[in-house]
């Protein structure tokens, strides 16, 4: 380890971005797909839910793989933990307050 | 056209209250004073330089601490309106809408804008230095994150004088906080202030969580890290995890407000249950993070002053991972009394109940870590000692509300109001404390007087107690919160009365607090060693201040508590300074980050009054401050050998 490198700063600009651009339209095109299918189209509530959590699966994927280097970095187990810590709290907070206010809707 | 001038400034200023002329007219002259004295002895361009444009964290944390200070003034005052209201009945001193007001105002700015704030100052100033790293992981970022959360707190401040506070209490439960039943601006500026602020929370969430994963010193493995470092770093997970409910929740809100929409009214089908909801999913973990980081503060100052190792590392560790899982999983005993089905309630009642086993596991471990130490009775060490009784009254009463059932009768009492005072002052405000004492001379190179120091924490700790104890039985005598007034005859009035010499107490230890820090400025003895209170973790190693770059070598770890260790063994102190210096590499200064938190506040001062013209605007700003930065290739420097043997030998570290 050099001690006196604090940051990365051997940065590549040698490349276009082509993944982040990509990525940048995929997750466009995504939004504004699920925003046609609750907006513009009028299916059945449950079908609508469906699709659109569909959607926003493969958009966390996009901006895992597209984004957020999830395939690089040197301790994969970090990865991993925020990983399950984060589909921990999801599932948390989306069973919790479908049970919590399943007497009001 | 004159008359139309004065019918809105009529609406745009708050009026018709003496109290809030005079804060008007304080506030001018505060400004003016500030501008005039800055003018006066040429200190524009220091200020910008040195402080505004900074991504030191030491001189982050400073300015952190510096802010949540003042915030603390304003909170407390707060707190002494309401207690001056309450003390007698049927008093007219505060009328039911502006005494709404403030104890919206004293619940968000003490929480929000007092302890968060305070706890990222001190881990700015603190992590760093213990995990040996010169920066945080993101420089730029962590300067962006200190000027959203005092822009955020500017704009909140600023309905005090301009358009109205808000009303809804901190929790802003829908329907109230609707549009329908609370128009005007005083909500807007709750859902933006906080909006703004949480944002740079988030960030600094992120920040601290890659700092301490990816820049401790070699050798530092995790199980290695001091205790404090432990707890920023399953706060930080839990800030990251936390914060994003309560960005999604504000943004809803205010998106109803501004635009009309129906998240949280009946109306179209929305339902104000869910925002209760949201906000607790937040609200519950965000009571774990104001209070892991001060138990890593405790851990750190009874450590060093029972002159031991801390009793059961591994065990704290892994009950403060207990503690962030388990705190996802209480939020609905916040509301047991909502109409929610038996299960629920049951399910809720158990977990909360279950989150008092690792947080009575750290209590006893610090009473196992005293146990046959020799104990040093300094100020942070007093602190921290009263913090243990204190604090767990108020986790026991805690097991008492989460009993569903028996909640149903403490719900909204003062007997709730005492608990969660009991934890949130003797544990994040006599923390907090705790950690200014023990890193002042760490922040300044002085140190604040002991004499004074052992005053205001004997004053402050006694007054609490004649505040909050007596609170718990006014609670069971059915007083509840949020009452503007009360009629005699109920036999409220003497436990009122003693309360408000209590709160008036508390006033007076946090202003000899703010007299030692003037008192020592001037006479406090210097700390030229570095270590002034006999340290066990490596922020003690350096210089009091540290340099700019923190350590001129960074440190080896081979151990925990690593700087009690290379002190036993001085031949590790001895090798490292016989070695040549390097040229350090280190971020350069940036204005962005205050250009943007001030366009941030633009654009929030824009949405709340809804005028989009100056919204807009604002949040074009963001966005070029945003394109700009991406174009910032020059980020750094190098400090040079000469500049660092300079530096060591100024601190007589180069013999």
């Amino acid at each position: 380890m050099n001690e006196n490198q604090n940051q990365v700063t051997k940065q590549t600009h040698a490349a276009f971005p082509w993944k982040q651009v990509i990525g940048l339209f995929m997750s466009l095109a995504l939004t504004f797909f699920a925003l046609w299918i609750a907006v513009g189209l009028s299916l059945p509530v449950p079908v609508t839910i469906t699709i659109i959590v569909g959607l926003a699966i493969v958009q966390a994927f996009i901006q895992l793989f597209m984004f957020m280097h999830v395939t690089e970095g040197t301790e994969p187990v970090h990865q991993l933990i925020g990983i399950l810590f984060g589909i921990y709290v999801a599932f948390v907070v989306v069973a919790g307050t479908l049970w919590i206010l399943a007497y009001a809707l | 056209m004159i008359e139309s001038i004065k019918s809105f400034m009529g609406w745009f200023f708050v009026t018709g209250d003496p109290m809030i002329y005079g804060a008007d007219a304080s506030i001018a002259l505060v400004s003016i004073g500030i501008v005039a004295v800055l003018t006066y002895f040429k200190k524009w361009k220091w200020l910008w330089d040195e402080w505004l444009t900074s991504v030191d964290h030491k001189k982050i944390g400073i300015m952190y601490i510096l802010a949540a200070l003042l915030m603390l003034f304003r909170g407390g005052i707060d707190a002494l309106m309401m207690r001056a209201q309450l003390t007698l009945p049927n008093m007219h001193f505060l009328d039911a809408e502006h005494y709404n007001q403030v104890f919206t105002t004293h619940g968000t700015i003490m929480i929000i804008f007092v302890a968060m704030p305070f706890i990222f100052g001190l881990m700015n100033i603190a992590v760093p230095l213990q995990i040996g790293a010169r920066d945080v992981a993101y420089p730029f970022l962590n300067a962006l994150s200190f000027w959203l959360f005092f822009m955020g707190a500017m704009l909140f401040n600023l309905s005090f004088v301009i358009g109205g506070s808000p009303d809804a209490g901190w929790s802003s439960y829908a329907p109230y906080a609707g549009a329908e039943m609370n128009p005007g601006v005083g909500q807007n500026y709750y859902l933006l202030g906080v909006q703004i602020s949480g944002i740079g929370s988030l960030a600094t969430g992120i920040n601290f969580l890659v700092t301490i994963l990816k820049m401790r010193a070699p050798g530092m493995t995790l199980f290695k890290m001091p205790m404090f470092t432990w707890s920023i770093l399953i706060t930080s997970v839990i800030v990251v995890f936390a914060f994003p409910a309560f960005t999604v929740a504000l943004a809803l809100m205010t998106i109803d407000r501004l635009f009309g929409a129906h998240f949280f009214t009946i109306a179209a089908g929305g339902s104000p249950m869910l925002w209760a909801n949201l906000f607790w999913f937040w609200g519950h973990p965000e009571v774990y993070i104001v209070l892991l980081p001060v138990f890593g503060i405790f851990s750190e100052v009874i450590a060093t002053f029972a002159h031991k190792t801390l009793f059961g590392y591994a065990v704290m560790v892994w009950s403060m991972v207990a503690i962030s899982l388990l705190s996802f999983i209480t939020w609905l005993h916040h509301f047991f009394t909502m109409g929610n089905t038996a299960p629920v309630n049951a399910f809720f009642s158990i977990s909360t109940m279950l989150i008092a086993i690792p947080t009575g596991v750290k209590i006893f471990n610090w009473l196992f870590t005293l146990n046959k130490g020799r104990i040093q009775f300094t100020t942070p060490m007093l602190w921290a000692l009263a913090f243990i009784p204190n604090f767990t009254i108020g986790g026991v009463t805690g097991v008492m509300l989460a009993m569903a059932p028996a909640d149903y009768q403490y719900h909204n009492s003062y007997f709730l109001v005492a608990h969660f005072h009991s934890t949130l002052i003797a544990g994040t405000v006599f923390g907090i404390f705790c950690g200014l004492h023990y890193w002042w001379p760490k922040m300044f190179g002085y140190m604040l007087d002991e004499t004074k120091g052992k005053w205001s924490f004997w004053i402050f700790m006694i007054s609490f107690n004649i505040c909050f104890m007596p609170m718990y039985f006014l609670g069971l005598m059915g007083m509840t919160r949020r009452m503007y007034t009360y009629p005699a005859g109920l036999g409220w009035t003497p436990i009122n009365v003693v309360m408000t010499i209590g709160a008036v107490g508390m006033g007076v230890g946090f202003a000899l607090i703010a007299y030692n820090i003037v008192w020592s400025a001037i006479h406090g003895n210097k700390d030229k060693t570095g270590d002034p209170w006999g340290g066990r973790t490596l922020e003690w190693a350096t210089a009091s201040p540290a340099a700019e770059y923190n350590f001129a070598h960074i440190p080896e770890v081979s151990t925990r508590d690593a700087f009690a260790a290379m002190k036993e063994d001085k031949g590790v102190f001895t090798t490292k300074t016989a070695k040549p210096y390097e040229p350090i590499h280190m971020p350069n200064n940036t204005g962005i980050p205050v250009i943007m938190a001030t366009f941030m506040f633009i654009a929030g001062f824009g949405c709340v009054f809804e005028w989009y013209w100056m919204a807009v605007p604002g949040l074009i700003g963001i966005v070029i401050c945003m394109i700009a930065r991406s174009f910032v290739y020059d980020d750094h420097h190098y400090i040079s050998v000469n500049e660092i043997k300079r530096t060591e030998a100024g601190t007589g570290r180069l013999s």
